[in-house]
């Protein structure tokens, strides 16, 4: 009965210095040599072939060479790389060959990037517990997506296992954990099936835990994600990422950070769109009612720019410590340009900004739509050079945004829509408290920001943004 | 070789595709009478459009310009844009 078994490789130069120690013990020992890169290496030795490397895989090696001591053929010991000591011990021979005492072996062949993955697909246990769809034979595996209705429109990335079990790699949860109930159907989603919708939207494993993150705030009843799918309403889901990990993952919070062309800012996204669609079933023409919708539907995520910022991050302000990485979600509308390349000081610019804002949703619409307040770098400079904090841009724009009620009342103006007439001689605000919210991104010229209106329904009667922690593993 | 993917979605449907949903009665649809261009499928559809006829049913004519090939995209968007359902007339 084989006594020990030892897994080498020709291309690692420890495995090539024991040489002479295999013709030892191959002499007195019962041993299996089990080669992963050459079965004719080393001459003279019958070696087990294992270029596949189901046998390096089924025993979980990482290092070669590895020694390993069996018992009726069960493991009891073994080492990793080459120690005279250690091998002697596990051995009870003397191995006197004119070689070096230490040497630090080389990485398994079953470790090298991308291969575990690639080993539990073809000899792992069934790690995933998704049904499996087996394309017919003439199938475009595109278009087969494409068929089943998996897809927002766009070519989606087929979730083989092989990409499923790499997606997977960007989280320590498990599988089979529950994220919640996903509306419309209040489909139970698990972390495989959000993997699975994130390697469709063409996300990388380590984008993973934001997309996590992202569908744990949908799901919060203060978003009101159902409600949100079913309006008539213009509005989706839209994803700010603050703190260290949206730097670390390379998101766009800067030129462009709006616009396409950052991979994790447009996959993120669009995975949450996806998990609503498949799992949640949430499809417009069913359950999504809207009469027009906005871009933002298919995708709708950016970072704010926190390094260069005078400003405390969204996450700061929502209570999280600044070395924190959130997502914000909020129930967004498109996008509205401020063009103001002409104030200096924090006043005249507040009063641009004020301007804007008051017809978002409708100029005699107030207290109904949340909204956020996208400031530029050039925009930012002003209020940074005045010492102006967030907050008190916040009260600026609050005190310019108190309408008095004969302007909203509905015949205002001419125009039927509006408020009742008993507000008339009442002054409201264009938010509700906490309903305009500043985020810094964009690139480093321009004198513009951005409104993006949210759906006319917030706060209890509707949607609130909801910040959420990533949970990175 | 044969591609096996994850399911993507709540797994609440079934696996294999379900046709479209057929409808009760021609009330109001229009019928398409599709002759795909072998002998004697327009005497098939003749019959099938006297039949239809005799219930109030309202049809369209359309040709394909040769069985040997799928419908050319033209003909099945305006099928689709101009009629609710379809009568082919497959056999000799």
């Amino acid at each position: 009965m084989t006594e020990y078994i030892i897994v080498i490789k020709e291309d690692c130069p420890t495995c090539r210095l024991i040489e002479p120690v295999l013709g030892l013990l191959i002499a007195n020992r019962t041993v299996e040599v089990t080669c992963q890169d050459n079965p004719s290496w080393p001459d003279g030795i019958t070696v087990t072939d294992d270029r596949a490397l189901a046998r390096s895989w089924a025993l979980g090696i990482e290092i070669v060479p590895t020694l390993i001591r069996l018992e009726e053929g069960e493991e009891v010991e073994r080492t990793e790389g080459w120690s005279r000591a250690d091998w002697e011990r596990i051995t009870g021979m003397s191995l006197t060959a004119d070689i070096p005492d230490f040497r630090p072996g080389c990485g398994s062949c079953t470790v090298e990037p991308g291969m575990g993955e690639k080993l539990a697909v073809q000899f792992g246990q069934a790690q995933l517990h998704a049904r499996c769809l087996e394309l017919g034979d003439d199938e475009d595996d595109i278009e087969a997506c494409f068929d089943r209705g998996w897809s927002d429109g766009l070519p989606v990335v087929p979730p083989t296992d092989l990409r499923v079990l790499r997606m997977l790699s960007g989280t320590r949860r498990a599988p089979d954990e529950i994220v919640g109930q996903v509306p419309p159907d209040y489909a139970t989603c698990t972390v495989e099936k959000v993997a699975i919708n994130a390697v469709m939207a063409g996300c990388r494993p380590e984008y993973l835990p934001v997309v996590i993150a992202a569908v744990e705030a949908a799901l919060v009843d203060e978003f009101c994600m159902h409600g949100l799918l079913a309006t008539t309403y213009f509005s989706g889901p839209m994803v700010v990422v603050n703190g260290p990990l949206a730097r670390a993952i390379g998101m766009n919070a800067r030129g462009n950070a709006l616009g396409q062309g950052n991979r994790a800012n447009a996959t993120i996204g669009r995975a949450l769109q996806l998990v609503i669609r498949n799992i949640g079933g949430g499809k417009p023409g069913g359950v999504d009612r809207a009469a027009l919708g906005n871009p933002g539907k298919y995708t709708y995520c950016f970072a704010e720019d926190e390094t260069h910022s005078c400003w405390e991050s969204l996450a700061v302000e929502k209570g999280y410590p600044s070395d924190a990485s959130t997502v914000t979600l909020f129930a967004a509308d498109g996008l509205q340009g401020i063009i103001d390349q002409k104030s200096r000081t924090p006043e005249s610019l507040c009063r641009s900004f004020a301007a804007a804002l008051r017809v978002v949703g409708h100029p005699k619409m107030v207290m109904a739509a949340d909204a956020f307040l996208v400031v530029s770098p050039e925009h930012e400079r002003v209020f940074r050079e005045a010492g102006w904090s967030k907050s008190r841009v916040k009260e600026e724009l609050h005190e310019l945004l108190q309408i008095p009620g004969e302007e909203l009342i509905a015949g205002a103006d001419g125009i039927e829509e509006g408020l009742p007439e008993k507000l008339k001689d009442q002054t409201l605000p264009k938010f509700r408290e906490g309903g305009l919210n500043i985020v810094r991104a964009g690139g480093s010229a321009g004198l513009f920001s951005a409104i993006i209106a949210g759906w006319g329904a917030s706060g209890a009667t509707g949607s609130s943004p909801v910040t959420h922690e990533i949970k990175l593993r | 070789m044969t591609i096996t993917l994850r399911d993507p979605t709540s797994e609440l449907s079934p696996q294999t595709r379900e046709p479209l949903e057929r409808p009760d009665d021609l009330e109001g649809l229009t019928v398409a009478l599709l002759d795909i261009s072998k002998p004697r499928g327009d005497v098939f559809l003749d019959r099938i459009e006297d039949l239809l006829a005799q219930r109030g049913a309202k049809t369209r004519r359309y040709k394909k310009p040769t069985f040997t090939r799928v419908a050319p995209v033209e003909l099945t968007q305006q099928i689709a844009t101009e009629c609710d359902v379809v009568v082919e007339a497959l056999a000799d």
